[in-house]
């Protein structure tokens, strides 16, 4: 039983008129092998489509292990993958948040801060753009506490837009809402909306499948380091294809 | 019993009375320890945070040998800053000996090791927590040792608060180098062992009270900090 993944490319122009070019990610011929075994084998996958792709599986599927090799925290065994801007211009930035906010111990200001000057942004124009990144994040009132002070959907809110302040092209989100309760994840729902509606490309692994219902344009079904299906997610819901997809979405795909 | 009271007596009549030879006892002890912590930080913490982020053959040899410096004799650090820095040794042209100098360069000695191996440690911790977000930020390894410097800044301090306290409790090493000259190099611990073998316990005692306190201080910066601490790191 070998699932095969979806020959018929989408033709994302049709399916939804994508309101700022976004960035693309191709990946081939991407393995990772560790102690002989395979976490990760990947033939092709292209993420293009205009709003955020969705990468779901069971545990130990290697979703996470993607991301952060998306992100260059690890080297592949082998294989390219390749970042490209459609409208051509320079090298592609990109931001990652991890499952657990890692915020330094400083101020909820502090953490913006550091991360501009980090960017290079003068001191001048740091207050400003430290302002404009608390009210997206709704985090006016807390700009003077200790970061791990705040609630975890806060934290993860400060998360969010701390990694903005780096101004990324492509933003990989591992499990964002994963330890939030429903308001909160709603809250961080509708941020990554807006995110991705300003022309940000958003990658994104969960385990909710309503999340994925929620935010996706398309959706990635991984299982055992392989890509099983790719599909815009009306019809991944809708009309499954794969019997590994079929499975996961009547919860008897196991491990 | 009667005789430990009466001498107790005396020595608190002694503080309380702020006599003036006992002080300038007290405020050189601070100022050498002070010192020799001040500079060992500035060696130890960004040594410590080197150690902990970089990767180098024979690491875990250089880690051992930095812990097991921490319980350095005090003598045999008196006694080799003795040797380098007598007129016949290889520094003997500065003529340190016997001064607050030569008492400061074998405290440094002391505490080095305490606040480079308690640097590594505390930091390799934290490095653990943030080495992929901080590569995720942009940064290369050296450039994050600032960053985790400054967030460990409340354990850190700890470290440098134990740095001190084994400095200005520590008398082998500061009688050796020092001479326990009247005036110029006596401090608390060598006046307490002194005038212990004099018989005049009572400024003994006064000195032993003091450093007494001083130690609760520190104990207590130390528990205030981690109170601090514990309001940033609050995960």
């Amino acid at each position: 039983m070998r699932d095969h993944v979806d020959p018929l490319r989408t033709d994302w122009a049709e399916v939804a008129a994508p309101a700022v070019p976004a960035c693309r990610v191709a990946v081939s011929d991407l393995t990772v092998t560790r102690d002989r075994k395979t976490l990760l084998n990947i033939p092709t996958l292209t993420l293009e489509a205009p709003g955020p792709s969705v990468i779901i599986g069971p545990n130990g599927a290697g979703k996470s292990l993607l991301l952060r090799l998306i992100h260059g925290l690890l080297p592949a065994t082998t294989g390219q993958i390749s970042l490209t801007n459609p409208s051509g211009g320079g090298a592609v930035k990109q931001a990652m948040l991890f499952q657990k906010p890692v915020l330094l111990r400083r101020s909820v200001s502090g953490n913006l801060g550091f991360v501009l000057r980090q960017q290079g942004v003068p001191w001048r124009d740091r207050r400003a753009r430290i302002a404009a990144l608390l009210a997206q994040g709704h985090l006016q009132t807390r700009a003077k506490q200790p970061a791990r002070s705040l609630s975890g959907g806060e934290q993860q809110r400060l998360a969010l837009v701390r990694a903005l302040a780096t101004g990324p092209d492509l933003l990989l989100l591992d499990e964002p809402t994963a330890p939030l309760d429903p308001a909160a994840t709603r809250e961080i729902e509708d941020l990554i909306r807006q995110i991705s509606a300003s022309g940000i490309k958003i990658v994104m692994v969960t385990h909710d499948l309503g999340q994925a219902r929620r935010l996706a344009a398309e959706v990635v079904l991984l299982h055992r380091g392989q890509v099983r299906e790719q599909a815009p997610t009306d019809r991944f819901f809708a009309l499954p294809r794969s019997t590994a997809a079929q499975a996961f979405l009547s919860g008897d795909l196991l491990r | 019993m009667q005789n430990f009271a009466e001498e107790l007596r005396a020595a608190l009549l002694l503080i309380l009375s702020g006599d003036p030879d006992m002080w300038s006892i007290v405020l050189l002890s601070l100022r050498v320890s002070l010192t020799a912590t001040v500079v060992a930080a500035a060696i130890g913490l960004p040594l410590g945070a080197i150690l902990a982020v970089t990767r180098f053959p024979g690491k875990q040899l250089v880690v051992i040998v930095v812990n097991a410096l921490m319980g350095l004799p005090p003598v045999v650090v008196g006694l080799t800053v003795y040797l380098l820095l007598s007129n016949s040794g290889p520094l003997g042209v500065l003529s340190l000996l016997y001064t607050p100098t030569a008492m400061i360069v074998a405290q440094v000695l002391l505490v080095l090791p305490i606040v480079t191996a308690l640097t590594r440690q505390i930091i390799s911790e934290l490095d653990g927590e943030y080495a992929d977000q901080l590569r995720s930020l942009g940064l290369s390894r050296m450039q994050t040792v600032p960053t985790l410097l400054w967030d460990g800044r409340f354990q850190l301090l700890t470290a440098l608060l134990a740095g001190f306290g084994r400095a200005v409790a520590e008398v082998g090493a500061v009688l050796i180098v020092g001479g326990n000259i009247n005036h110029v190099t006596r401090v608390m611990t060598t006046t307490i062992a002194l005038e212990t073998s004099k018989g005049n316990l009572s400024l003994a005692l006064a000195l032993g009270v003091i450093l007494i306190l001083i130690a609760l201080m520190v104990n207590a910066a130390v528990a205030a900090t981690a109170l601090r601490a514990q309001r940033f790191s609050h995960a």
